[in-house]
């Protein structure tokens, strides 16, 4: 071997299984004996239930059992699915319980769940299931939810204020007292969702010989799958093991722990057969959570030269009608919007409203596309109002470099205060600028505009806080056939954790990384874990791999040296073997690993602990900042409303990277994402909160004609807060997405004097925007 | 009571006959009665295109066929592409090579659809390649090393015709 | 999302089928199944018997008649997207098709299935619709054509009957060196259009228009024809500001409203691109001329 695998722009080692069929997703899983669910849903977003009955369900062919809440054993009717992040600003933390036979508040909402021999029959008598209700009005818009005479969200409550607070710092009312110019706005930002095309499941055995209780489920969170089943369930926690088979993408839905999570697990035990459920897609359109919809009033004010003095305003955050992740979206919207600018003054009330909708937790960018699109808006106005160009205002305020670390005067989701740990905000907006070719722009859109054709750029920059903690680790373990393993929690959902993970241990062992194999999202193969969302992998195991890749290596030099009779200091790894430096000396790994698994009645060598093995939890002091800045160029059809991405480009700075190819491709699929939610992907309400927009032919996914490809220019500003410097990579792409298309679109429309104030934007907007300009 | 056929489809050569529902779509019927799993369901109402499948060479999607349509008819599916155990088959090679997959869901679909396309258009633009797999929806990558991989599996697959000639 | 119980019949004649339909009174016909399979999947539709015609022989021919081509009702839409014949005899139709759903599609969705679901922004009705198709249509015991002005009866409601099947479309053709056009608008490649224009012109010597057919997709119930554009074109010379004027007449079509596109833009949609297509049409006329017209 000898190339260096850390940095390296190399092919994935999952990729041949998943090219040819052999991938094992949760629907993949046949066991003997198993049934098949489906669930009765609420059909309207919020009605009363008078009676429930399933004696025609329960007597169709092939049905095993039909559950309502009053077929739970007793001590789950009532219990919730438990607070996941509890917040002193929240009044009225609601959070579902496992089956409603009283109160629904969201269409989608389980109320029955169906066991039969197929899901062919599970559906049969899951429309078999009869159920009096009486339909309630619903919220719908986050906005107006707030009201006084809105609809209540749940009948029991007196308003639909989920939580309410504050943050900020600096004098605001003084900025704003002696600004030069200042402007206000509202916004508004879509609802959208993560929409992996693998939909949830749940495959559930009990095995009664050992006692234990098997799940595999399309989750991005094992151990969080775990840790709620045990303490709802009440099970003993090695009585329990959770496993994350191949993930067909997760995009932060697939990180909350849902109903179906308890009781397909509870049924299967009760039933002595394994169970499964998958979640079909109109399923997944009603009871998957969300993410996004925010208003934001918002208030700039600048000096004459475009300096930032303050920002200020208000913002509603629509919550749907449960909270199992608390204000984690909202707060981290509120926390994102100074982004790369030194803002000497801050202050934003948020209130979070309950609405009769599926619950919002994060979706890839969680929070915080919202809160750039407002900054970035604002930026553009106050550059437009003072006559400066919207690039050249961003530079006058962007932070220096020489400033890094920087403390932003917030206070983060993880209670730690907000510190930019490093970065170069500067070179990332020039970096951008050169590869989108900004130089050259003016002149291209005047030509453009000789022929009649509208051509626009737009900008944007962000940073975010990512690789949170509170840990995730990995063992590494060289097994006595040398190959060396990898165990890490949070499961993969198309990261490719197997390669970069082999990448920051081959390494340490002068091994290629198809010598290593990397096991994951298992609770049954390490103590400890989280999951994988907020891009926290990289930082989080990967330091964990690092830090025990180390560990055995420095392990095996030390059995080494008493093995070969040589000092450590002479020795070195190469091809997974210890050699003697200059001399024909050497002993394998795999020779090293049966050495240390002991001889009976020997002691071992070296006085070591047997195993060559370590497992190193690494915990961050606090979150690493990413950022990247998108420019876009794209042309406009003023008259049918079309708008086509000619060119996006995308200066991103995750720090060290681990594997180019793999950010690259991160970078390029969030860019897509981004792009849905600017230009296509709406999820239409009506005004009692019944979704209309439930399938893939009405809310429009972008495919790949509407798809731009994406120049990626990567800045490396290593981290200093985790020993391989890197940052998560998952989410920037889609952050300054829908904030850098409209700006875009406004330049492309400058002489319609088009403002845009919300996203997505569709054709007909666009259009009327052109009209109300000529 | 519900209404059976016994129906016999040869997939990727080899010939399954099992008694089915009418009812069953093809996908459920390559999937869990076959146990091929590398077809996946996406949508069920023809849109993402996760379980397209070749029915005698054509690309079709499968959650929107019965699986007694396909009595007597000859499938390839994901499974059958590549050469053999070991070996990729070019597209497959081109799409590792070009980081064109992530979570591997849509990647099935993807690769039967292109199949079809390089046979119909075997040096195709990059438009004529967006709009072949323009009925393949995928969430991870943004169709651009799906885009890259089927470009640079056109020219594999012509550079292997001529040197097989 | 799985389709609901139901018999399934699998005739080998058309004779068959229809005494299938004659006989069953809640039976749906199985043609493509690019539409009526999702409808199965989310249990829009429950039928108590299906009837799937694919296996009837000789459904699925493109016959030249000389003046009129004839498909088969069961002709796949690939292969009237790889037809020779469709693509020298009625280029409208080869440039439609290729908006029409995406391979796979197409490669199972049929000409016959396309009109019986008759969506109003589908391009095969509107090609039908601008090519004045006649649709045969069959059920026991009596064969009958039904004129395209004649087969939409409102939102996707065909006139033939319950008990009747789309045999063969009839599409009768336009003299060699005509022009034509097909532009649509939708939000993404191979969506359903939020609206379309189909034009076809004959053009004399000297850019006299002698003929024109303007059909109007997405706007109105169905595929609408445009009479006010096409007799305001009639013996006129091609211009760009004719076209430019005349076009403006579709904002008059009385247009449909949904969540998703509101009547006004689906008239202004009209109105753009048939100007659009008129240009496209009359360059492409032997005896027309060059012209841009965005």
């Amino acid at each position: 071997m000898g190339a260096k695998m850390f940095g390296a722009r190399v092919a994935r080692l999952e990729d041949p299984r998943l090219l040819t069929g052999r991938g094992s997703y949760t629907d993949d899983f046949h066991l003997p004996g198993m049934l098949e669910a489906a669930f009765v849903r609420s059909p309207h977003s919020h009605a009363k239930i008078n009676g429930i009955d399933t004696a025609a369900a329960k007597a169709h062919p092939g049905v095993v059992a039909v559950y309502t809440v009053a077929d739970l054993p007793e001590y789950l009717r009532d219990m919730t699915v438990p607070f996941q992040v509890p917040n002193p600003a929240i009044s009225q933390p609601f959070q579902q319980r496992l089956l409603e036979d009283r109160e629904v508040c969201f269409a989608g909402e389980p109320i029955a769940l169906v066991v039969a021999d197929s899901r062919y029959n599970a559906e049969d008598a899951a429309t078999l299931v009869e159920i009096d209700f009486d339909i309630l009005p619903g919220a719908s818009d986050c906005k107006s939810a707030l009201d006084d005479n809105a609809p209540m969200c749940h009948a029991n409550s007196s308003n639909n204020e989920g939580a309410k607070y504050t943050v900020g710092y600096g004098d605001v009312s003084d900025a704003f007292a002696n600004a030069h110019l200042t402007h206000r706005e509202e916004y508004w930002i879509h609802r959208g969702g993560g929409f992996a095309i693998e939909n949830r499941a749940v495959v559930a055995e009990y095995n009664e010989l050992q006692d234990m209780l098997t799940i595999w489920s399309a989750t991005q969170s094992p151990f969080l799958v775990k840790q709620n089943v045990v303490d709802m369930l009440g099970w003993e926690s090695d009585k329990v093991r959770v496993i994350a088979p191949d993930v067909g993408g997760g995009f932060g839905p697939k990180t909350i722990y849902y109903v179906e999570e308890a009781l397909i697990p509870l049924v299967a035990k009760e039933l002595g057969h394994p169970v499964k459920w998958v979640e079909d897609r109109r399923e997944n359109f009603l009871a998957t959570n969300m993410e996004r919809d925010q208003y934001w009033d918002m208030e700039i004010a600048v000096d004459a030269g475009g300096k930032l003095l303050g920002v200020r305003g208000k913002m509603t955050h629509d919550s749907g009608a449960y909270m199992p992740w608390g204000i984690i979206s909202p707060y981290i919207s509120a926390t994102t919007l100074p982004g790369p600018y030194i803002l000497p003054a801050y202050e934003l009330e948020t209130r979070v409203a309950l609405t009769n909708k599926v619950a919002v937790t994060p979706v890839r960018g969680a929070g915080r596309p919202q809160a750039v699109f407002a900054m970035e808006r604002l930026m553009d106005r106050a550059a437009d109002k003072l006559g400066i160009d919207r690039v050249e205002i961003r530079r006058r305020n962007l932070i220096p470099t020489e400033q890094m670390p920087y403390a932003l005067g917030l206070i983060f989701r993880d209670g730690k205060p907000m510190t930019y740990d490093s970065g170069d905000y500067p070179k990332c907006q020039v970096e951008a600028l050169r590869i989108a070719d900004y130089e050259g722009f003016r002149a291209r859109q005047e030509t453009a505009r000789a022929e009649d054709r509208h051509i626009g750029l737009g900008i944007a920059n962000y940073v975010e806080g990512t690789g949170l903690g509170p840990f995730e680790g990995a063992t590494v373990r060289i097994q006595p056939s040398g190959r060396i393993c990898i165990y890490t929690g949070g499961g993969d959902s198309g990261q490719g954790h197997w390669t970069t993970l082999a990448q920051v241990a081959a390494d340490k062992f002068g091994v290629g990384i198809e010598d290593i194999d990397v096991q994951k999202g298992d609770t049954g193969k390490i103590a400890s874990g989280v999951g994988t969302f907020a891009s926290r992998i990289a930082v989080n195991a990967g330091s964990s791999v690092h830090l025990a890749a180390t560990e055995v290596r420095e392990k095996a030099l030390k059995v080494a040296a008493y093995m070969l009779e040589a000092a450590e200091e002479d020795l070195d790894i190469v091809d997974g073997r210890v050699v003697v430096k200059g001399a024909d000396l050497s002993v394998g790994l795999a020779e090293i690993a049966r050495a240390v698994q002991g001889m009976p009645g020997f002691s071992l060598p070296g006085g070591v602990e047997p195993g060559l093995e370590a497992t190193h939890y690494f915990s961050p002091s606090q979150s690493c900042y990413c950022n990247g800045t998108a420019v876009v160029e794209v042309e406009v059809d003023p008259e049918t409303g079309w708008v086509d991405i000619l060119k996006y480009s995308m200066a991103h700075d995750s720090g060290t990277l681990i594997n180019p190819f793999v950010v690259d491709g991160q970078v390029q699929g969030a860019v897509a994402q981004g792009v849905g939610n600017a230009l296509l992907e709406w999820m239409i309400y009506d005004d009692n909160a019944n979704p209309v927009s439930a399938s893939f032919a009405e809310y429009l996914l972008p495919s790949a004609p509407e798809t731009p490809n994406v120049d990626v220019v990567h800045i490396e500003s290593p981290s200093p807060i985790n020993p391989l410097g890197v940052k998560g990579a998952g989410e920037g792409g889609t952050i300054p997405a829908p904030a850098a298309i409209m700006s875009a679109i406004e330049d492309a429309l400058s002489p319609w004097n088009v403002v845009i104030s919300g996203a997505p934007i569709t054709p007909s907007m666009i259009v009327e925007k052109v009209r109300a300009g000529s | 009571m519900s209404d059976r056929r016994t129906i016999s489809v040869t997939i990727n050569g080899e010939a399954y006959e099992r008694e089915v529902e009418t009812r069953l779509t093809l996908a459920d019927f390559i999937r869990h009665e076959v146990l091929l799993t590398g077809t996946h369901v996406g949508c069920e109402h023809g849109v993402c295109g996760a379980c397209t499948i070749l029915l005698n060479g054509r690309t079709a999607r499968s959650c929107l066929m019965l699986a007694v349509q396909a009595n007597g008819q000859e499938i390839m599916t994901v499974e059958g592409i590549a050469p053999n155990d070991t070996e990729l088959h070019p597209l497959q090679q081109a799409f590792q090579d070009n980081h064109g997959l992530q979570c591997g869901f849509c990647t099935p679909g993807m690769l039967t659809t292109l199949i079809e396309f390089l046979g119909d258009n075997p040096d195709p633009t990059e438009r004529e390649v967006r709009e072949a797999i323009s009925g393949n929806l995928c969430r991870c990558t943004g169709y651009q090393g799906i885009v890259a991989a089927a470009l640079d599996a056109a020219k594999r697959l012509k550079g292997k015709e001529t040197a097989g000639a | 999302m799985k389709p609901p119980p139901f018999t399934y019949h699998d005739p080998r004649s058309v004779e068959d089928a229809v005494a299938l339909l004659a006989e069953k009174d809640n039976a749906k016909l199985l043609a493509g199944g690019q539409s009526l399979m999702p409808m199965l999947n989310m249990r829009f539709v429950l039928p108590d018997d299906v009837i799937d015609i694919n296996l009837i022989d000789g459904l699925a021919d493109i016959r030249d008649d000389g003046d009129a081509l004839v498909f088969g009702g069961m002709t796949r839409q690939r292969d009237i997207e790889y037809s020779d014949l469709v693509a020298q005899r009625c280029p409208l139709m080869k440039e439609a098709i290729l908006n029409v759903g995406h391979r796979q599609t197409r490669n199972r969705g049929t000409y016959g299935g396309s009109m019986s679901h008759l969506d109003p922004s589908a391009e095969l009705p509107s090609v039908s619709m601008a090519q004045d198709a006649v649709v045969t249509v069959q059920k026991k015991g009596g064969i009958r054509d039904i004129a395209m002005a004649d087969f939409p009866m409102g939102y996707m409601m065909p006139s033939f009957e319950l008990d009747e099947m789309v045999t063969s479309i009839r599409v009768p053709l336009w003299p060699e060196g005509h022009g034509y056009s097909f532009v649509e608008f939708a939000r993404r490649h191979g969506d359903f259009a939020i609206t379309s224009s189909a034009v076809l012109l004959d053009v004399e010597a000297g850019g006299r228009i002698k003929r024109a057919s303007i059909t109007v997709g997405g706007v109105g119930p169905s595929p609408l024809r445009v009479t006010a554009v096409e007799e305001g074109l009639t013996g006129e010379i091609g211009s760009v500001e004719l076209f430019t004027e005349i076009a403006e007449k579709c904002r008059e079509i009385d247009a449909m409203e949904d969540v998703y596109a509101p009547a006004w833009y689906r008239q202004h949609l009209a109105s753009v691109l048939t100007r659009r297509a008129l240009g496209k049409a009359f360059s492409r006329a032997a005896n027309g001329t060059e012209m841009t017209l965005r």
